[in-house]
């Protein structure tokens, strides 16, 4: 099955590594991932969607809480959490595509239905953007394709995750939110952040309560 | 904080040993090479003895021996390319066995990273999942904050090896360096987690109402210092303990509550009492297969407790009822009040009633027939520690393959940290360098290597360091003729085909000589006692070439894929005895 992590990550050289071999050595396929700034600073935010069987999810969370450049790690379901995934497709439109000059008019219709915008127009292609779930985004490449359109290139991001409501995390909890706390009160300004962790010296309770409800 | 006055400037070289020394370390193992030579240069301002090994390997084993032994961080440096790569084997060992180990390796300079240039190998590539953690320095100013970290690292939760990689450059750039400052960061494990009452409220539930409890005794016991607590835990409810390999001396041997070791080649009443057992209370160990036997038929009917800092550890071979994630000593601080005391000792009366004759047939109780067994030569090295009351003052470091099993079974381990043995990644070679590590680190000890022929050669140039270190390590060399472990398998499951496992050794008495250590060969049991007595009192370094039974096996031991209590028991007869002299 697929899951769906989200991981608040160090941003510093090789953390994209250190988060691949990790899947790489449990023999998991990473069906997509995702990184980019998140709202703290020096800490990236990740999704990595990956397939592995139902039990496989609390070893490989605990394994991706273990690296040392983790902050956070949340497993979230799809009814928890605001999926969503950025598409870019090229689509032929010019006068010899196989709909000729009808192409652009009807490229304009489909991305209205599907609210895909159109971000590049050329004399022999037209260039879509898509944000949406995953499932849409394959809907709009299907429509195209079934309607014999050319299409010469896609371009997909993979899924971002963001949990819904308040946010239940104990660590990003003891963190604290970015303006209201410092981050790492006790970093040395001119040290590098080699202890990105929690700012409270308190032990955090087990994030890991799934432990003992597999057994129910 | 401003400092009083500015922090002086030294070199990324010097800021090194500073944090070291900083760190307490007093000893380092090592081997120079163009791209460390800087921090080389620097060695003589600082109060740090460097440990010349033969090779890498040795380096990183003596590392692992010493943070063994003693239970502080071992240091040990590489250069850069071959340098670093022959560290790996020590490194892979290290983790598999969560020893806090931080090695440094000189890396070519930060210009030509990534160029191919002479003796560069990305070694944060190649170590990434052989390390806890590892760092690249290429600046001198990161290089304090990234050594304190890897000490941190290294020694918090639950420990490890640390790599850090520094640049030529950066080891010869200047830095401020504030001594003051350069404190080491406390131990903080990572994740920070401790369990929940709920959780305890489940544990204390299944302990109350357990009537076949067994405390399955784990390496996580001495890396949280936890002895204490966990006896008084086994004692107030008169729980029997089984340890696992690298549990044995966290809980002393002859403690009526201890039943020895568990798995593979454990004795058959333990593994027995596992299978039936209602309550498994795994206590900083991690249900390894070589303990477990095959999964599907363990421990059937045993409700499961698991005690663990590694969250990934839980649920990862044997699926338990309750976790309590956290460390062992500050879990059972809190899970001991809880639970009333119990006098009931029946349980244990049963499982000591179930040994019957397996101890009779212990080669131990059999009278001298003339041949020589390995399994002489250990219990007669424990027996000579007992008798000179050394036995809390004795370090065995092991290397892999039969004589380690006879090792574990007839050595009875009284005092934690007093068995160094490669567990997880069943190192060939360990032996020799570890104890080198043991014993710098704990000089007052009596060490002795128990290696077998083959293992031995693996590392045997580590011989040389002894002898410029002046160690006084006893060295007895189980001589069988044979790659033991392999053989044994060999004869059980491909029918005897002995392939490559007879191996040709050189004269080990000669071998040693020739490094200016004393030594003997001993093939009679009668000689054993005397030798072992003369190599422990001779206040130098000692090898004793044991030559014993060639085709000598472990029992009892599990078939791999067979259940716990399937075990082969050891031959009512053994098969040696018929030809016997004195038959
Ligand atoms: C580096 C390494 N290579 C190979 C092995 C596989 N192996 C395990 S035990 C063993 C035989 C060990 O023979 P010896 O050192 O003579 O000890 P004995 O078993 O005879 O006591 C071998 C080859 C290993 N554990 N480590």
């Amino acid at each position: 099955m697929l899951h769906t992590f989200v991981a608040l990550v160090e941003d510093k050289p090789g953390v994209l590594t250190r988060v691949a071999s990790l899947f790489r050595r449990l023999n998991i396929n990473i069906v997509s991932l995702t990184v980019g700034e998140s709202e703290r600073a020096d800490t990236s935010r990740m999704t990595i969607v990956c397939e592995a069987p139902e039990g496989a999810a609390h070893r490989i969370r605990a394994s991706l809480y273990k690296l040392e450049i983790t902050v956070d790690v949340d497993e979230v379901g799809r009814s928890e959490a605001v999926i969503r995934e950025l598409c870019l497709i090229k689509v032929a439109a010019g006068p010899n595509s196989p709909h000729g000059q009808q192409s652009r008019s009807q490229i304009f219709e489909l991305a209205t239905v599907f609210r895909a915008r159109v971000v590049d127009l050329a004399p022999e292609s037209i260039m879509l953007e898509m944000t949406g779930a995953a499932s849409k985004i394959e809907g709009l490449i299907q429509v195209l394709r079934e309607s014999s359109f050319d299409i010469l290139e896609v371009s997909r991001t993979g899924r971002m995750a963001m949990r819904r409501g308040h946010h239940t995390s104990r660590v990003l909890k003891a963190l604290g939110t970015p303006g209201s706390q410092p981050f790492s009160a006790e970093q040395n300004a001119d040290e590098p952040d080699y202890a990105l962790k929690p700012a409270s010296e308190d032990f955090l309770a087990n994030q890991f309560p799934e432990v003992h409800e597999e057994e129910q | 904080m401003e400092p009083q006055t500015p922090a002086p400037t030294l070199t990324g070289a010097e800021i090194l040993w500073a944090v070291l020394a900083g760190e307490g370390v007093t000893t380092v193992f090592g081997y120079p090479g163009g791209a460390i030579l800087p921090i080389y240069d620097a060695l003589r301002k600082f109060p740090i003895h460097h440990v010349l090994v033969r090779h890498e390997q040795g380096a990183a084993h003596m590392a692992d021996g010493y943070a063994r032994a003693s239970g502080r961080v071992g240091v040990c440096m590489a250069t850069s390319g071959p340098g670093a790569t022959n560290l790996v084997t020590g490194l892979a060992t290290a983790m598999l066995d969560s020893i806090p180990v931080v090695a440094i390796t000189g890396q070519v300079s930060s210009k030509v990273l990534g160029s191919d240039a002479f003796q560069e190998v990305d070694i944060t590539g190649i170590t990434l999942p052989i390390t806890k953690h590892n760092f690249l320095v290429t600046r001198a100013e990161d290089i304090a904050p990234a050594v304190r970290r890897a000490f941190q690292i290294a020694r918090s939760g639950r420990p490890g090896p640390v790599l850090v990689d520094i640049t030529k450059d950066a080891q010869q750039a200047t830095a401020a360096f504030d001594f003051e400052t350069a404190k080491p960061l406390p131990v903080r494990p990572h994740p920070m987690l401790r369990a929940e009452s709920t959780s305890f409220q489940q544990a204390v539930d299944l302990i109350l109402g357990a009537r076949r409890p067994i405390l399955l005794a784990g390496h996580g016991i001495t890396q949280s210092g936890a002895e204490a607590e966990v006896l008084a835990f086994a004692e107030a409810r008169q729980i029997p303990i089984a340890t696992t390999l690298l549990g044995l001396g966290s809980i002393p041997a002859g403690h009526p509550l201890s039943l020895g070791m568990m798995g593979m080649h454990g004795e058959s009443w333990v593994n027995t009492a596992i299978q039936q057992s209602d309550l498994l209370l795994a206590f900083g160990m991690r249900f390894d297969d070589r303990v477990t036997g095959n999964i599907a038929s363990y421990a059937p009917k045993a409700k499961k407790i698991h005690i663990e800092i590694d969250p990934s550890e839980i649920n990862k071979n044997v699926k338990v009822d309750v976790a309590l994630i956290g460390d062992l000593k500050e879990t059972l601080a809190r899970l001991l009040p809880q639970l009333p005391k119990k006098m009931d000792a029946s349980w244990l009366k049963e499982i000591n009633a179930s040994k019957g004759t397996a101890a009779v047939r212990d080669i131990i109780n059999l009278p001298d027939n003339g041949h020589l067994y390995a399994a002489h030569v250990i219990h007669d090295i424990w027996r000579e520690a007992q008798a000179a009351g050394r036995e809390h003052d004795t370090v065995i470091v092991t290397d892999v393959g039969q004589h380690q099993m006879w090792e574990a079974q007839y050595f009875k381990h009284e005092a934690p940290r007093s068995l160094v043995t490669s567990g997880g990644l069943g190192t060939m070679g360990f032996a020799l360098p570890a104890a080198i590590g043991a014993k710098s680190a704990c000089p007052q000890k009596d060490v002795w290597v128990i290696a077998g022929d083959g293992g031995f050669q693996m590392t045997a140039c580590e011989l040389s360091t002894i002898v410029q270190e002046g160690l006084a390590i006893n060295i007895a060399v189980i001589n069988n003729g044979f790659l033991g472990m392999v053989r044994q398998w060999q004869e059980t499951f491909y029918d005897k085909n002995y392939s490559a496992s007879p191996i040709l050794s050189p004269d080990f008495v000669k071998l040693a000589g020739a490094h200016g250590i004393e030594g003997a060969t001993v093939s009679t049991r009668r000689d054993v006692t005397s030798t072992v007595t003369h190599a422990r009192t001779s206040g130098k370094a000692f090898l004793i070439n044991f030559h014993v039974e060639k085709e000598d096996a472990v029992y009892p031991m599990i078939a791999p894929g067979a259940a716990l209590h399937e075990m082969v028991r050891r031959p009512d007869r053994d098969p040696l005895l018929e030809t016997a002299e004195d038959e």
